[in-house]
């Protein structure tokens, strides 16, 4: 037999995971490339996006904000307003669909920011699958409401204490759990990393975005936009909001990396700006770390970005520059989260709030005949607690 | 070819596996001595990585505790280069694959290679993978082990037939850590790898008790003992290298 180079974009992706876990890697892919094409299973996850998720979400100008920046024209792709108030809704939707065909009767998650974990509790809880989800215990306390949540939607939470207690030491503990159950277990692994298949079905559950954001645009500006923006931390809302312009070469596709207190600090989690390449969570790509390959403590007050790598797909784009990825400071994304909540009444998860950010400075500097596309990935109500906090004011929630 | 089938030669192996550096590398030294001394055949080195995917919870603490103290993968090779002085046997490195990526795979290979290393095991390189290291393996006669776990199944065929060393034979789902009990059936696994390769098996991951090792040893032609040496060595700490000696010679006494 021949080495199979499965799930690779240019040198990136591959599959860097223990041997105990290549068949259930194997199994799921032959899964899923018989699922993606079995039209009872797209009736049934179409049915779940409409029905059950609230799809297609908004794509909404947003006047005001375009008018005070004074520039492009400024629309927003409303994932917030999904059921579960995120993107991650989709493709977990997609995932538990899956394994619920596979006749897998648990699923196993990480969660950094906590909405991966309550969109995969909540698929469970649709689907009566059992539900654990790991979440670093520095995250557990920064979010302790989506912590509620998941209990709430019968999942079981289990703190992480290893490492430094964030998403990528979630992901590990997802990972060690796997090996330890395999038969009845699914791991629902929530962005655009890990080992092949999932960067692949990942992005094909989440490209649902990009593939409405082109249908909408098109309805209303009879043209393609120039920009579509979105935050990056392992990346799968942006891959998903920019999946379906990549052969549009006219539109320029833009990642906003979490930077935390700037590049040039240790206290960041940009990994295209700090980052270089390496094989980390089953995945060749780039990678916060120091000289030895020990992996970065990286930082970002948003613990969804708050990862030290990128998804291999994002890895290629940048490579061969088709999409650009731009680091983004604590301090930028809490001024646009504080400023499209007074702007247009729309509070963004912080996560989101670095693309806003970025689109703030970008517009001013293009025409009225410009348009931007912001992915606003999920909603606020989650930061609350921390923005105040970063603003020196202790709320208790 | 290494100098790894010279571990086989004198009955059952007894491979005992130490995280270097933990809890500093003077101790690491003494403990590979003690070992030495006490009947080990194959000495499995584990350079640190900060996020030990493989790991159960012992060996994690294990991996953070020596990354904590500082030590690095140039300061591992050192003590390796000045160890060869008196210790002969074959040793072998355990540790992920940034680690050995990000020195410069061909950097790492070729000084293993200068200070007598005679093989790498990577947990987080399966077979489809393995072309990510091998040509300079090849090219600086390094083994490349591979694993096979309860999972493989049919996989065992290719897997076996290209492997180097010996077989690394994972016992039980998982991480590593010690286990009261080991249900897989390790026999048709082993008899299963056998059709294909006439190289040494190993049985690791969750053995820690001489008659474990009895038992296991009776299937294969070797024994790998990692979480139960490194509790010793968490309890015992500087004091740890007799206690590792002691718990050497009981186990290879064992099999």
């Amino acid at each position: 037999m021949t080495t199979n180079k499965a799930g690779r974009f240019g040198i990136h992706g591959g599959q860097y995971i223990p041997e105990t876990l290549m068949n259930a890697v194997n199994e799921l892919e032959r899964a899923y490339n018989f699922y993606r094409n079995d039209s009872d299973f797209n009736t049934e996850l179409t049915r779940l996006f409409n029905d059950y998720a609230g799809r297609p979400s908004r794509l909404y100008y947003a006047e005001r904000m375009t008018n005070d920046l004074g520039g492009a024209k400024i629309y927003l792709k409303r994932e917030d307003l999904n059921h579960t108030g995120a993107h991650k809704i989709n493709n977990v939707l997609g995932q538990a669909l899956l394994a619920k065909r596979m006749g897998k009767t648990r699923l196993i998650a990480e969660t950094g920011a906590g909405q991966h974990g309550v969109a995969t509790a909540t698929a469970a809880a649709l689907m009566g699958m059992s539900c654990v989800v790991f979440m670093g215990e520095e995250d557990t306390l920064r979010q302790a409401l989506n912590v509620y949540r998941m209990r709430l939607l019968g999942a079981e939470v289990i703190p992480v204490k290893t490492g430094t207690g964030t998403l990528k030491d979630a992901v590990s503990e997802a990972f060690r759990e796997w090996t330890t159950r395999i038969d009845d277990t699914h791991y629902c692994l929530g962005s655009v990393m890990g080992p092949h298949p999932f960067p692949m079905i990942v992005r094909d559950f989440q490209s649902v975005i990009s593939r409405e954001i082109k249908a909408q645009i098109l309805e209303r500006e009879n043209k393609l936009p120039d920009y579509v923006i979105a935050c990056v931390g392992g990346g799968s809302n942006a891959i998903g909001s920019i999946y379906h312009f990549i052969d549009d070469s006219c539109v320029k596709l833009i990642g906003c990396e979490a930077a935390g207190r700037g590049i040039n600090t240790f206290e960041t989690a940009a990994t295209i700006a700090t980052g270089r390449m390496g094989i980390f969570h089953g995945m060749k790509s780039y990678f916060c770390q120091d000289e030895f390959g020990q992996i970065a403590p990286v930082y970002s007050i948003s613990a969804g970005l708050d990862y030290p790598g990128i998804g291999p797909e994002h890895a290629y784009l940048h490579d061969i520059g088709r999409a650009e990825y731009v680091p983004v400071t604590d301090e930028e994304a809490v001024c646009a989260f504080e400023y499209l909540s007074r702007t247009e009444g729309i509070i963004p998860a912080i996560e989101s709030a670095h693309a806003v950010s970025y689109a703030m400075k970008l517009a001013p500097s293009l025409s009225r005949e410009n348009i931007i596309v912001i992915t606003i990935s999920g909603r606020g109500d989650k930061d609350c607690a921390a923005i105040a906090r970063y603003r020196g004011e202790n709320i208790n929630e | 070819m290494s100098n790894i089938h010279s571990a086989f030669e004198h009955g059952k192996a007894f491979i005992p596996f130490i995280t270097c550096g933990y809890p500093d590398i003077n101790t690491t030294k003494a403990i590979i001595h003690k070992a030495v001394k006490n009947g080990a055949d194959l000495i499995e080195l584990g350079i640190p990585f900060s996020d030990p995917t493989a790991e159960g919870a012992v060996i994690q603490s294990a991996n953070y505790n020596a990354l904590k103290g500082g030590i690095t993968t140039d300061k591992i090779f050192d003590m390796v280069r000045e160890i060869r002085k008196e210790i002969h046997i074959p040793i072998v490195f355990m540790t992920y694959a940034n680690v050995v990526f990000s020195y410069g795979t061909e950097r790492f290979i070729s000084t293993c290679r200068e200070i007598h290393v005679d093989g790498i095991i990577i947990p987080d390189l399966p077979f489809e993978e393995k072309d990510e290291f091998l040509p300079e393996c090849n090219k600086y006669d390094v083994d490349l082990i591979s694993m096979i776990a309860p999972t493989s199944d049919e996989r065992i065929a290719m897997i076996s037939r290209e492997a180097k060393g010996f077989l690394y034979i994972v016992s039980s789902l998982g991480v590593t850590g010690t286990r009261k009990e080991i249900t897989t059936d390790l026999n048709a696994i082993i008899s299963s790898v056998r059709k294909h390769t006439k190289i040494p098996c190993a049985i690791g991951f969750g053995i820690s008790t001489p008659e474990q090792a009895a038992r296991m040893s009776k299937i294969s032609d070797g024994v790998i003992v990692g979480s139960a040496i490194i509790k010793i060595i968490a309890q015992h700490g500087k004091n740890s290298p007799v206690y590792v000696g002691e718990y050497v010679k009981s186990m290879k006494n064992a099999m």
